[in-house]
């Protein structure tokens, strides 16, 4: 974008290239320009203002706050509580501490969830939107059912899943049991080793329409040219799926997979309405886990630490992602 | 066009029917579960009530204080969207129609704030919002407003996002015309540009909208007993020593429906901004 294009389309006069004007026309165009570099900024600031308010404001004390030997009992004044430098830093990250082994463990869960959702999610939005592409009666109503997960607000959606998995009056142990009888009794899904499953399953539910949406819209932009060349040459839709289908969406997958990983890995909604405010062990991720070490336990310097631990985490595992997956679309 | 072979067919016919079980599965718990007698949910699964009622919704005001709860969530989610979609198009006016020092600077940082987990920032906006009652007594903990402001701040991503691309496909002939016409830039955009960006803005305010209408972790923080929304006051009937099931899925439909039916129905709308970032 050209200087001179820009300040044509804002208004603002070109600055180079006016020192021959009249004294008092350049005063007034002066005063005028001014205002008008001003006015961008006037329509801004609300946004900016809440910004910094909501999101750069607290991210600044949280840092603070993360180097504070901080409890309940300074909350008033917090930033008066002795500082702990990197001492929490120290006790979060120590493995051998009840609170550094417990936060690994639910990295290592979240890290698990995230993986195994992400991969999940993206495999059934691709076979969704795959099978969908040249279907001609039905198309938009399943469409529109697919959607319904993601259109339903979490806590109606998860609580749903939270009454079918109960032991003893859930669909599932119905299903599975009394139906179909492929367990011998009823299993408890909620607990336990099971509640990790659990997790995923809902997870899943929630997070592939988001896949099936991207890539349908990605499909789209497929010209059907390409399908009817390839099929004169004799492909069948296995050979198109696998040489043409595939490949176009791959750009689409750049930010697809990011943004499912991201959503999957800092999720707190899903196992905070699921399991009812605390999770079991084996399905704790890391955003409960720093909530429950935050607000159940009212150790707010080690929660902080948690949490710009987490942020530094995500920002390093976008940053390699990213830079990794442009490499490989420039060399492609 | 192209000739399907059997194999292709099955595949397509067993995915679509899967995910199709997959989907309405809980959707199916939840309808029919509503219109259950208590003692039905209690005495083991079935898939049809064999009496349908339609007691659960009436029942479910009296249980909890779904009423309360209800309103505190549309008073704060028509607020906050209200609010988020002016502060939205004020920035992307000001992103749109002009090049000015630190403009890419906002859009990046805008949009790295999608990246921040709540989490990162619940304690210290807490606290920030501690401070700010004692130093003006303006009391934001507890109250429909705090909710109000922190939310604000979530749709703006997207919202900025879609409406900067929606004003570039505007032809700047009709803000030299309407320049010509000695309009200001207040002018301009409420005159011009908002009737033409109509279509994006109902998508942006449904958008908005159910993000606060969903909201749990900072509702679950920041409100009290008379300020709870419903994302978090549907969990009270969990907590209760009698978990009335059949009450919370009728809750979970009446809460649901309008706005999933409203997503629906804009689907293409809200969809096309968040599909076109990422095919463009």
């Amino acid at each position: 974008m050209s200087i001179s294009a820009d300040s044509a389309r804002s208004g603002v006069p070109a600055a180079p290239g006016t020192g021959d004007r009249p004294a008092g026309v350049h005063g007034r165009a002066g005063r005028a320009r001014k205002r008008h570099r001003r006015t961008p900024y006037l329509f801004l600031l609300p946004a900016l203002a809440l910004e910094l308010f909501v999101h750069f404001g607290p991210m600044l004390a949280g840092l603070v706050m993360s180097c504070l030997k901080l409890t309940q009992y300074q909350l008033a004044q917090w930033w008066a509580a002795p500082w702990a430098g990197l001492g929490n830093y120290r006790v979060v990250l120590d493995l051998d501490q009840p609170v550094g082994a417990s936060l690994f463990k639910s990295f290592l869960i979240t890290a698990a969830v995230t993986v195994i959702v992400v991969a999940t999610a993206w495999t059934l939005g691709v076979a969704g939107a795959v099978s969908l592409q040249r279907m001609k009666r039905g198309r938009g109503m399943l469409r529109t059912l697919f959607l319904v997960p993601y259109a339903l607000p979490v806590f109606a959606a998860v609580i749903t899943w939270r009454f079918l998995l109960q032991r003893d009056n859930g669909m599932l142990n119905h299903v599975l049991v009394d139906q179909l009888g492929l367990l011998p009794g009823n299993a408890f899904y909620l607990i336990g080793p099971n509640s990790f499953w659990s997790l995923c399953v809902v997870e899943i539910w929630r997070e592939w329409p988001f896949a099936f949406l991207m890539i349908m819209a990605a499909l789209q932009s497929i010209p059907d040219e390409l399908y009817e060349a390839s099929s004169m040459d004799g492909a069948g839709p296995w050979r198109q799926l696998r040489r043409i289908t595939l490949p176009m969406i791959a750009p689409v997958n750049q930010v697809l997979i990011l943004v499912l990983a991201l959503r999957t890995f800092r999720d707190f909604e899903t196992p905070y309405v699921l399991f009812g405010g605390s999770a079991p062990d084996q399905a704790r991720l890391i955003s409960l886990e720093i909530y429950q070490n935050s607000f159940l336990t009212f150790n707010f310097g080690l929660g902080s630490a948690m949490s710009v631990l987490l942020l530094l985490f995500l920002m390093l595992v976008t940053g390699g992602y990213l830079a990794v997956t442009r490499r490989r679309t420039l060399d492609a | 066009m192209t000739h399907e072979t059997l194999g292709y067919r099955v595949f397509r016919r067993a995915t679509l029917s899967l995910l199709t079980l997959f989907v309405c599965a809980p959707l199916v718990v939840m309808v029919t579960t509503a219109v259950k007698p208590l003692d039905q949910v209690q005495s083991g699964f079935r898939w049809l009530p064999t009496e349908p009622t339609l007691r659960p919704f009436v029942d479910m005001w009296s249980t909890v204080p779904l009423a309360r709860y209800f309103v505190n969530s549309v008073v704060v989610a028509v607020i906050s969207t209200v609010l988020s979609v002016t502060v939205a198009v004020l920035a992307a006016y000001a992103v749109s129609r002009w090049r000015f020092p630190g403009r890419e600077t906002f859009r990046l940082a805008v949009l790295s704030t999608q990246m921040f987990p709540g989490i990162l920032f619940l304690l210290p906006l807490f606290l920030l919002f501690v401070m700010v009652d004692r130093g003006t007594g303006l009391t934001l903990v507890g109250t429909r407003t705090g909710l109000v402001i922190t939310y604000l701040t979530f749709a703006l991503p997207y919202a900025i996002w879609m409406l900067v691309s929606y004003f570039e496909t505007i032809p700047r002939g009709l803000d030299d015309a309407a320049k010509v016409d000695g309009c200001g830039p207040l002018r301009l955009l409420v005159s011009v540009l908002l009737p033409a960006a109509r279509p994006v803005i109902v998508a942006v305010s449904i958008f908005s909208f159910m993000l606060a209408w969903g909201e749990v972790l900072f509702a679950s923080v920041l409100t009290s007993e008379q300020t709870r929304t419903v994302s978090v006051g549907l969990q009270s009937y969990a907590s209760e020593a009698n978990v009335y099931w059949n009450q919370v899925m009728a809750a979970s439909l009446v809460v649901s429906a309008p706005i999933v039916v409203a997503f629906l129905l804009l689907q293409r709308h809200i969809t096309a901004g968040m599909t076109a970032g990422a095919v463009k």
